[in-house]
């Protein structure tokens, strides 16, 4: 982690079969489209690059390359060097509905083999995608199965393969990209460190960084008691309502939906509080706390103090600033 | 226009009747608005074989009757009396993506015969699964079926008929939009709603305020100014990120209501607010008004942030006015 430089350039690829949805979950994940949008959405032609910026020192160059099989063969042929090389991440995203599954992981190999030649560093995401097409009770099951087989064909990346299911119709999107947004920060740990000082100062039970186009966590820090929340999917749970939130909005507000931002959203009840507010310019801070209007303004206030240590992070990987109760 | 219904004696609950043909979406319908049932999986759903009935409990005491669609109400083995004497509104379910003029003569059979005995049942008609039509196309499906039935009953000596129509579909607002406008007509305090809204936004620079019940989603008032479906549905969804966080953060911590109890400071009213960057005004602000309904408000662009105290205490007065002719869901 010593040449922080270079590492902000973060090389991914979105690989599957033509129709497997990988531009849908691209145009849900980085440009605001809801899920019943996708269907507009034509065969990608070669390959789509956009570049998202994420977190301030951290950007995404995305590759999502048409599945098509005539495209597919000129990345492993006439491509192969610019196409896999240098590469951080490979996501393969896997149709559940395809009737050619044991094709498929052929195609997988051969796409494995090239990665490993090329980028032997590389981490691989494997997603299970369009689960809601499987009836709920059947689902993990046929996870687990899919997953197994897919392993096996992984070659070099075998034991380091991560496997999701997804559908763009529910936060199972949101948690698998939350992982490989997780796995691409270069300086999480020090985003940690920062935010539990934080927590600690204003005492809240949860805060969670999310960052603002996405929606995506990018850490988290939970304090005594909410460590029992029975809710352990609302991380992602969060980031979807929020997506769909911001959409809501923009369409009212006739807003494009990339700045249909809101400055702060509370919520008061008898057993919390909770508020989201912008920390720096690409993240919003949630804060779940203790119901107590003493708690809250004095957690407001000792956020808006700590933007500047968080800014600070946000630009370049510097030594982990102390903060101060205000 | 809060029109009692036909109240005579029994249990004084409304009843809404939803009926139509087969497949026209009845069940999908009541799955969706009253049980939260994501509109993807009414395709899942079993043919309905026997009239099913559902009180819902909220704001006020309702029920809800699912007829299966082949039934034949005027059959003489059937008791009429005993399910038309409590009904508030006869929902008809027209399925716009199918052949529709049997639905209409059976719709028209069904009105012409209810007449004579029940002349002020509401006729609610749902011109559904619009989502599947073009916007050209759509208008033109319910200007035909309006058309016919109208001109029908007519021709039989009806003129004038109560009869209302709606398009619908699961798959967006418009349903939940509808079954507003029907369920509005029942209730007698309306006009009184509305002039107790009327009165918050005036004073309180608000562009729209609605009362809604917050597990239908429902709206059961708003005020006189003129509505759109995009006010309404910033409102709604703004329920569901308030709903889905207060379910995520409110779980049991099991000392809670004790200490809740000895905390004068407590909170008794969830409350939420929306401020918006661009402009850092007030957007979008809801209050639980009591058990079932939350006030939600669409800000006028002039809502400075700092306004808060004069919101405040307005909604504590619409809040006690609420209470006096509205005595329900006291905590
Ligand atoms: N049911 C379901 N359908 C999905 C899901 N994700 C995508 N789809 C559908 O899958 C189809 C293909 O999606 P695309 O994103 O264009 O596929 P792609 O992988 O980019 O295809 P190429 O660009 O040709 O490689 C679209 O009709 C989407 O609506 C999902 O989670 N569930
Ligand atoms: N496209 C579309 N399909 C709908 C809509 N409402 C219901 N459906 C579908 O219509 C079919 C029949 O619905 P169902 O509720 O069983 O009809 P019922 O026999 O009248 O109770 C189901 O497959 C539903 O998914 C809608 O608004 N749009
Ligand atoms: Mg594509």
């Amino acid at each position: 982690m010593n040449s922080s430089r270079r590492q902000k350039q973060r090389k991914v690829l979105l690989m599957g079969k033509s129709g497997a949805g990988k531009s849908s979950m691209r145009s849900i994940v980085f440009s605001n489209y809801v899920a019943k949008d996708v269907r507009r959405l034509g065969a990608t032609i070669d390959v789509e690059h956009s570049n998202i910026k994420f977190m301030g020192n951290l950007m995404l160059n995305l590759w999502d390359c048409g599945g098509q099989d005539g495209f597919v063969e000129n990345y492993l042929t006439h491509q192969r060097a610019h196409v896999f090389g240098s590469v951080a991440v490979l996501i393969f995203v896997f149709d559940i509905e395809s009737r050619e599954f044991a094709a498929d992981v052929v195609s997988y190999s051969n796409i494995i083999r090239a990665l490993s030649e090329c980028s032997p560093g590389a981490k691989v995401f494997c997603l299970i995608h369009k689960m809601d097409l499987v009836q709920a009770r059947l689902r993990s099951q046929l996870f687990e199965e899919r997953s197994e087989y897919i392993r096996a064909a992984s070659e070099t990346f075998k034991d380091t393969v991560d496997f999701f299911p997804t559908s763009i119709w529910d936060q199972s999107l949101y948690k698998a990209w939350t992982q490989i947004i997780y796995f691409l920060i270069p300086n999480a740990a020090t985003i940690e460190g920062l935010l539990r000082q934080l927590a600690e100062v204003i005492d809240a039970r949860e805060l969670i960084l999310y960052e603002r186009t996405t929606c995506l966590m990018v850490t988290h820090v939970t304090r005594d008691e909410e460590s029992q929340n029975p809710f352990t999917d609302r991380f992602e749970r969060i980031s979807s309502i929020l997506k769909t939130h911001k959409q809501s909005m923009a369409k009212h507000t006739n807003i494009p939906p990339g700045s249909a931002n809101f400055a702060e959203m509370q919520i008061k009840t008898g057993r919390f509080m909770f508020f989201i507010t912008r920390l720096t310019e690409n993240t919003n801070l949630a804060a779940a706390i203790p119901p107590s209007e003493q708690v809250f303004n004095a957690a407001r206030i000792n956020i808006m103090l700590a933007r500047s240590k968080f800014a600070e992070l946000d630009i370049a990987n510097k030594p982990r600033p102390g903060l101060q109760q205000a | 226009t809060g029109r009692l219904p036909n109240n005579k004696a029994g249990d004084g609950k409304p009843r809404l009747l939803l009926m139509g043909q087969r497949r026209s979406g009845k069940s999908s319908i009541s799955s969706v608005v009253f049980h939260k049932l994501p509109p993807s999986e009414t395709l899942y759903l079993e043919t309905t074989t026997r009239i099913k009935k559902e009180s819902m409990h909220s704001f006020m005491d309702f029920q809800v009757w699912d007829f299966p669609g082949h039934l034949d109400y005027f059959d003489p083995a059937f008791d009429v009396d005993n399910i038309f004497d409590e009904i508030g509104a006869l929902i008809w379910v027209i399925d716009a993506q199918d052949e529709y003029l049997d639905a209409i003569v059976r719709l028209n059979a069904t009105i012409l015969n209810l007449h004579q005995t029940y002349p002020n049942i509401n006729v609610e008609v749902f011109v559904h699964k619009v989502d599947g039509l073009s916007d050209d196309f759509r208008n033109e499906v319910i200007q035909d079926i309006t058309q016919r039935v109208m001109d029908e009953l007519s021709d039989n000596g009806y003129e004038n008929a109560p009869v209302s129509f709606y398009s619908t579909s699961i798959y967006d607002h418009s349903i939940f939009d509808a079954f507003s406008k029907v369920i509005q007509k029942l209730i007698p305090q309306l006009p009184t709603l509305e002039a107790l809204l009327d009165s918050l936004i005036r004073n309180c620079h608000i562009e729209k305020a609605y009362l809604f019940d917050v597990l239908s989603k429902i709206y059961i008032a708003t005020d006189t100014s003129p509505t759109d479906i995009g006010s309404y549905e910033i409102c709604s969804d703004y329920i569901d990120v308030v709903v889905d966080v207060s379910e995520i953060y409110g779980w049991d911590r099991g000392d809670d209501e004790a200490q809740a109890g000895n905390n004068e400071n407590a909170i008794n009213d969830a409350e939420s607010l929306i401020t918006l960057e661009k402009k850092s005004n007030n957007y979008l602000y809801l209050r639980e008004i009591n058990k079932y309904l939350a006030l939600i408000c669409l800000m006028g662009d002039d809502s400075p942030a700092d306004k808060k105290p004069l919101i405040d205490y307005n909604v504590g007065v619409f809040q006690e006015a609420l209470a006096q002719v509205f005595p329900r869901g006291e905590k």
